[in-house]
This record gives C-alpha cells, structure tokens and sequence, in this order.
C-alpha cells in the first residue's frame, strides 16, 4: 500500500512537473531559434559562395537532458503494444534543438554568420542498473565561418 | 552493485590523481571540414588523437537520480562532458603540435560508455601543416 502511494505520487509529480519543463523548454527553444535566425548551419562540407577566404573554427553545444518518471512509466507501457514512443520523441527533439542552439550561440560568440558540416552525435547516458533510457546527450558540432573584413 | 560502486570510485580516485586541466593550444586550428578555409595545406602529418575518460561523482549522480523524476536538463552532465570534450580536444592538439602540425582538419567525435556511470570521449582527426 505504501509503496503504492509512493509510486503514485512519484508519477504525479513527474507529469505535472515534466510537462511544466517540456512546455517551458520548448518556447525558450522557440524564442531562441528566432533570435539565432541568421546564422545557417549546413551539413554539406564545401564552402559556400563567397567564403573562400573566411576564417574557419570548431564550435560545437551539448547538452544532457533526462526523462521524467511519468514518461518512463508510459514509454515502458507502450514497449508493451508497440508503435511510437512520443515521450522519447519529444525528448530527443529537445536535446537535438538545443544542442544546435548552443553550438549557435557559441558561433555568435565567435563573429560567425556560418556553420559547415554540421554533425550531430547521440549517446545515451545512464543506462544505470535497469536497462532503460535515464537521460541522453546531444553533441552538435561544425566549422564555423568568420567573414574576414 | 557494490562491484559497480567500488569500480566507480575507483574510476573517480583514478581519474583525480591524473586529472588536470590541460592548457588547449591556442596556435593550432581546428576545423571538421577537409580544409582550413582561406589557407592551403603543405603537408599531411596523419592522425592524431585525445580521449579521456570520464565518471560522475556520486554527489551529482544522487541529484541526477532526483531529476530522472521530474525531467528537464542535467546541468551537472553537461558541464561534465562539455569540460570532457574540452580536455580530449586539448590532448588531441597536444599532440599535433608536438608533431609539428598547425592545424587539425576533419575532426571526429565519439563517445562510448566503457563501463557503468563511465563514459569515454575521443576525438581524432589530421594533422597537418598549413602555410
């Protein structure tokens, strides 16, 4: 009985609490993708026009984020009947669009108006004892172009 | 699990003893494209690479417990793995600059977890001498 209130309650707090989080992210993600509007990224590797004599640099942005325990719950639910797994959709959206924004800002930084051959690499983290997904990280990187004046 | 723990802070001990914070050369280039924009390649100096290994401490592992209940961003992880990556791209400069190279192009990134609550991080890439 006890553990079953404590189950409860955990769930209740994660969807209440993770939605929050998932909502507030997604507009701070929102706004500032229109803030960082003009720099482009490509994931082609050639310069583009006019850049042949830019300055290049590594930028790249990380970031970790985890799952909460109502979306566990419901993604070990659906392993059940199958199909998609929206919680770990929304979830791996996020790190993704962040992990850009912040090799973004990082380019901004830097004076940069273009990243080139943009590569984005995925690990989950904390698989921890039982095997499930706890939280993944999204690296992003690229070459930055600095317009020389 | 406690073979998990002991292994851990073994990991830990081991990773403080060697631990410090690398001095990024400043001079070398780096770039993840086959070129340096702007400036032309004289010679290949082949691969090089930096890794480093990397375990969270119990502390932030607890509050990363926490957080896996109510979801969002792990703060203490990324700091950790931005300050990992951070330290395998100064060895993998390192050592092009010991080679005399001035810049890195096509640079790599991988990560791969090498044992429970350890995860490594490589980079690799060429060296090669710029005019």
């Amino acid at each position: 009985m006890f553990n079953l209130i404590i189950f409860l309650s955990l769930l209740i707090l994660g969807y209440v609490f993770g939605r929050m989080a998932e909502s507030r992210h997604f507009k701070s993600i929102l706004n500032r993708e229109e803030q960082l509007r003009d720099i482009l990224t490509f994931n082609e590797r050639t310069l583009p026009p006019g850049y042949e004599q830019a300055s290049g640099e590594l930028v790249g942005g990380n970031v970790v984020i985890s799952i909460d325990y109502f979306k566990q719950i419901s993604a070990g639910l659906r392993n059940l009947f199958g199909g998609r797994v929206s919680a770990y959709e929304t979830l791996i959206e996020r790190a993704r669009r962040e992990a850009i924004l912040r090799m973004k800002q990082e380019a901004r930084l830097k004076g940069a108006s273009k990243i080139i051959n943009v590569r984005l690499e995925t690990a989950s983290i904390s698989k921890g004892g039982q095997d499930q997904i706890g939280s993944v990280e999204v690296y992003a990187y690229g070459t930055a172009l600095i317009p020389t004046p | 699990m406690d073979e998990y723990l002991i292994i851990r802070n073994y990991i830990v001990i081991f990773h403080e003893v060697k631990y410090k914070i690398h001095e990024g050369v400043d001079t070398v280039i780096l770039t993840n494209i086959e070129a340096v924009p702007g400036k032309k390649i004289v010679q290949h100096l082949g691969m090089v690479q930096g890794n480093t290994v990397r375990s969270k401490h119990a502390g932030k592992d607890i509050l990363a417990g926490i957080k896996n209940i109510f979801g969002g961003e792990l703060t203490g992880y990324t700091e950790l793995l931005t300050e990992a990556r951070e330290e395998a791209v100064a060895r993998m400069s390192q050592q092009a600059e010991a080679i005399g190279a001035n810049a890195v192009i096509n640079i790599r990134f991988s990560t791969s977890s090498v044992a429970a609550g350890a995860a490594e991080l490589f980079a690799y890439g060429t060296a090669v001498v710029l005019e």
